[in-house]
């Protein structure tokens, strides 16, 4: 076991921490700033995979972004500092236990398959590479994927807008 | 890299997945489940990129699945605040058990 493999571990036991203690605290905030934690986390899996484009992707959309609105939100509707109620122990229990179940289930399913080492050349990402395939039009292209996807954006964007405007009321 | 066998990365991301099915399952907050979905789509997000890493190195899809993810992620989390907000503002709550009013 070399420092890369230790690495490893470390980064997975700080991301499976940090997304329990995401679910399980009690106050808000908390709960959004361990997620914060957890998604730094895998960005330095990314990291640790050599895939540094990824790793850059998901620290600007998930941490810069998506955990910014969440934080907002909470501010604009939770009374932050207090604590949250408790759900029935009847209920953690229950998902605990089908949680549980599923994992090991999933789990045995994959070890028992294996999966074995497909490839023998080592991974490489070029970020060249990821431009040209993005917006070729030849079989392997991402083109219509990256149409499709600019359409969805603009498409949440007005929605959002749309479904959080206030509407003025005419009578005043 | 080489000496983490696959099945490792995917223990990660299945617990993390796991994870977030208990947050789904216990919180009752509409704010905390959106936090237990990111979660979820984040554990995909390692499954792509660790097949795509381990597997087939030659090619470049688990990346750009991942890529589109995590595009989706960001509209589903900006539409989904956009409802809490507008719920809140009607209901004062975003209580899952307190916003029935969809039932019939």
């Amino acid at each position: 076991m070399n420092t890369s493999d230790i690495l490893f571990y470390c980064i997975s036991a700080f991301i499976l921490g940090t997304g329990v203690l995401a679910v399980t605290t009690g106050k808000i905030f908390r709960s959004a700033i361990s997620l914060l934690f957890s998604l730094m986390g895998i960005a330095a899996l990314y990291f640790w995979m050599a895939l540094e484009f990824i790793a850059a992707v998901q620290i600007v959309i998930y941490v810069g972004g998506i955990v910014v609105l969440i934080i907002f939100s909470i501010f604009l509707t939770q009374k932050s500092g207090e604590e949250m109620p408790k759900p029935p122990l009847s209920k953690i229990w229950f998902s605990f236990f089908s949680v549980l179940v599923g994992f090991i289930f999933t789990y045995y399913l994959i070890h028992q398959y294996g999966f074995g080492n497909g490839g023998e050349q080592p991974f490489e990402l070029k970020i060249a590479d990821i431009g040209n395939q993005m917006l070729s039009l030849t079989g392997k292209g991402y083109i219509l994927p990256f149409e499709v996807i600019s359409i969805l954006l603009l498409a949440a964007l007005i929605g959002a807008i749309v479904v959080a405007m206030k509407i003025k009321n005419k009578s005043e | 890299m080489n000496g983490i066998p696959l099945t490792h990365i995917l223990f990660v991301s299945t617990a993390l997945f796991f994870i977030g099915m208990y947050g789904f399952f216990t919180r009752r907050n509409m704010i905390t489940i959106l936090m237990s979905v990111e979660l979820i789509l984040n554990s995909v997000n390692i499954n792509f990129v660790a097949f795509n890493t381990y597997l087939y190195p030659q090619n470049l899809d688990g990346i750009f699945f991942t890529i589109f993810i995590v595009t989706i992620a960001a509209s589903e989390a900006a539409v989904a605040i956009a409802i809490i907000i507008n719920l809140y503002r009607s209901l004062h709550s975003v209580d899952v058990d307190e916003t029935g009013e969809l039932k019939f």
